[in-house]
């Protein structure tokens, strides 16, 4: 078990008390956690500071092969691609776990698809990216609990601040040019989360200063609760409101007036 | 004629009876006169008279009249169903409990809506069905021909109506009771103050109120709805918050004052900035601050999207450039949104300079008078 050791081997041996690893582990745990709660721009970047180098690495192999070319080898960013240099842990995972990153193709917006890394490869990709500079991190367990939270009080900030997109029950909803808002049913409290810190693509930055993190889990709430409700009308046609309520009167409503006319005015054989 | 339509089915029979009815129609044929300009008869048309009659089904065949018949039932026996579906929804699905609580039971309303609104659909529906189909199948369909005649009175009884209400003028002696007939009007004259005086309450005017917001030098922008204020140093570039001038809650009219002060600031990154020349300072460190209310009809104007920096509006579709002092490039908005003057208090907290320096919101009467 004995190390390899640097040109002083001699001293060592004296000098390497039982304990001395243990220090040393200690001391640079306290070094790099003393740097970063000094340099770390959020309270909960934490979980970027707990991945090992391994991780690190692996990322930034996959992201070599499979980012480089739209973001730079160095993550630099190109025509092609934004530089993800202080975009955080949080962006990475929101665009690669919700598989809208890696693009498929270049269009008015990028949509979300089947991811094509595993949750593992996700972390090490955040991991990397994380490393480059300070960032918005990946929220923990804790900051997406939003079981005590009010959803009442969700629902106003919701529809003050995101409903004019997203659609008041969460379908989403058109932008200009090809972009849209999408729907929020199905979305997962962590990406919903980490969109709103990152801000993607057309979405702007609700970030945790601005909007706490408790107003951030109430609406999540909201949203959750929301998309468990029944329709009270029956069908709930999406829930879009009324381009879709209007469309099914016109269509099947005026429609089976018009078949009552005709029938009405038809000569019985 | 329509006794011959319950023989049975028999070609010659039908060809028959459908003779008889023409020659009917020929003992009524008249004439169908066309005149030139001076009135002389310019050409005789012979009345074509009514097209052959056509026999139904179930005026020629017993059994589908039967089958008609059975089917008018139905029709009846379904809307009979649907009564009942009604009925049964109303007893069994409870909206809400005892106690009027119709939280937990926000399900249930489904069931009941589609309950009473099926039943009671096809109740009204099969009733009107039936009897249309009851009357289109089986009830006689003979073509009948109406006469019209002038509907004018005669002569003299026309002249009779004017000598009887002469007459009761002069009974009444209008002419002559001069303080009936001028009390009567006093009477009727001021009738219309009825309609009118109420009005009033469609006033007072707004005034100045619509030209002026809550927003006043000093006053903290803080956050909607949670009313946190807003430090500068915290709004990231590409960040957006929806805003209210602080205290607003406590004003007499909180929700009218809401209407008029409601905001956005959005933090641009400061070369994306093309401020007007005399707006330079307007914005603090690339953080600009907009009226939310739309210049078209007055909607809540929130649809940011951050990488073209363009605000839109839901209702119409008024597209907004924030980097340009959101300038109208789209839509029926005709104005840009009114922008807020912004600085920072001693505290770091964001504050608004003055007011808006002009009416926000849809154009109206008077605007830019006060």
């Amino acid at each position: 078990m004995r190390r390899l050791t640097v040109p002083w081997t001699g001293l060592t041996r004296r000098r390497r008390h039982r304990f001395a690893p243990l220090v040393v582990l200690a001391a640079a745990l306290g070094v790099t956690g003393g740097l970063y709660t000094a340099l770390a721009p959020s309270p909960h970047a934490e979980a970027a500071s707990g991945v090992s180098t391994a991780s690190i690495d692996q990322g930034r192999g996959l992201f070599l092969r499979n980012c480089s070319s739209c973001h730079g080898l160095n993550a630099e960013g190109s025509s092609d691609g934004p530089t993800l240099i202080g975009v955080g842990a949080a962006a990475v995972d929101f665009q690669v776990g919700t598989g809208r990153m890696p693009a498929a193709n270049v269009g008015p917006q990028i949509v979300k698809k089947r991811p094509s890394f595993d949750a593992q490869q996700t972390a090490a990709l955040a991991a990397y990216v994380a490393s480059l500079a300070p960032g918005p991190a990946i929220p923990d367990k804790s900051q997406l609990d939003y079981t005590n939270s009010d959803i009442a009080k969700g629902g106003e900030i919701y529809r003050t601040n995101c409903a004019m997109c997203h659609n008041f029950a969460g379908s989403g909803g058109a932008l200009t040019l090809g972009k849209f808002a999408p729907a929020l049913r199905g979305t997962s409290p962590r990406h919903m989360y980490e969109a709103m810190i990152t801000g993607p693509q057309s979405m702007p930055v609700f970030s945790d200063s601005t909007m706490p993190a408790k107003d951030k889990r109430e609406i999540i709430a909201f949203l959750r609760n929301s998309a468990k409700e029944p329709g009270p009308g029956g069908l709930s046609l999406g829930k879009i409101g009324p381009v879709s309520e209007g469309g099914v009167g016109w269509l099947f409503g005026l429609g089976a007036l018009i078949a009552c006319a005709v029938w009405l005015g038809a000569k019985a054989r | 004629m329509s006794e011959h339509t319950h023989t049975d089915a028999a070609g010659v029979e039908h060809v028959e009876s459908a003779d008889a009815a023409a020659a009917v129609q020929e003992e009524h044929a008249g004439a169908i006169v066309a005149r030139d300009e001076h009135g002389e008869i310019e050409t005789h048309y012979a009345n074509p008279g009514l097209a052959p009659h056509i026999y139904r089904r179930s005026d020629i065949d017993k059994t589908a009249a039967q089958r008609r018949e059975r089917e008018v039932a139905t029709l009846f026996g379904l809307s009979t169903i649907g009564t009942l579906i009604f009925l049964v929804s109303y007893f069994v699905f409870k909206p809400a409990d005892k106690q009027g609580n119709s939280n937990q039971l926000l399900s249930t309303v489904h069931y009941s809506t589609l309950g009473l609104g099926l039943g009671m659909g096809l109740a009204l529906f099969c009733i009107g069905a039936g009897a249309i189909h009851w009357a289109k199948t089986l009830m006689p369909d003979d073509e009948i021909v109406q006469e019209r005649h002038p509907m004018h009175s005669s002569a003299e009884e026309r002249a009779g109506a004017v000598e009887a209400l002469k007459e009761g003028a002069a009974g009444a002696g209008l002419g002559r009771r001069k303080l009936i007939r001028n009390s009567l009007l006093g009477a009727m004259a001021p009738l219309g103050l009825l309609a009118l005086v109420p009005l009033r309450d469609l006033g007072p005017l707004p005034g100045a109120s619509l030209a002026y917001t809550a927003w006043r030098k000093g006053v903290r922008l803080v956050s909607d709805p949670s009313r946190n204020p807003i430090k500068a140093e915290e709004v990231p570039i590409g960040g957006v918050v929806h805003v209210m001038p602080e205290g607003i809650d406590k004003m007499p009219n909180p929700l009218d004052e809401e209407a008029k002060a409601a905001a956005i600031v959005i933090r641009l990154a400061p070369d994306e900035l093309h401020e007007r020349p005399d707006r330079r300072g307007w914005d603090y460190n690339g953080i600009v601050c907009y009226s939310k209310i739309c210049t078209h009809v007055g909607c809540p104007v929130g649809l940011y999207e951050q990488q073209t920096h363009h605000l839109l509006c839901p209702c119409h579709q008024s597209t907004f450039d924030v980097t340009h002092n959101c300038e109208v490039v789209f839509g029926p908005a005709g104005r840009p949104l009114p922008q807020l003057k912004i600085s920072v208090d001693s505290e770091g907290y964001l504050v608004a300079d003055q007011d808006f320096q002009e009416p926000v919101g849809p154009s109206y009467w008077f605007r830019g008078e006060n």
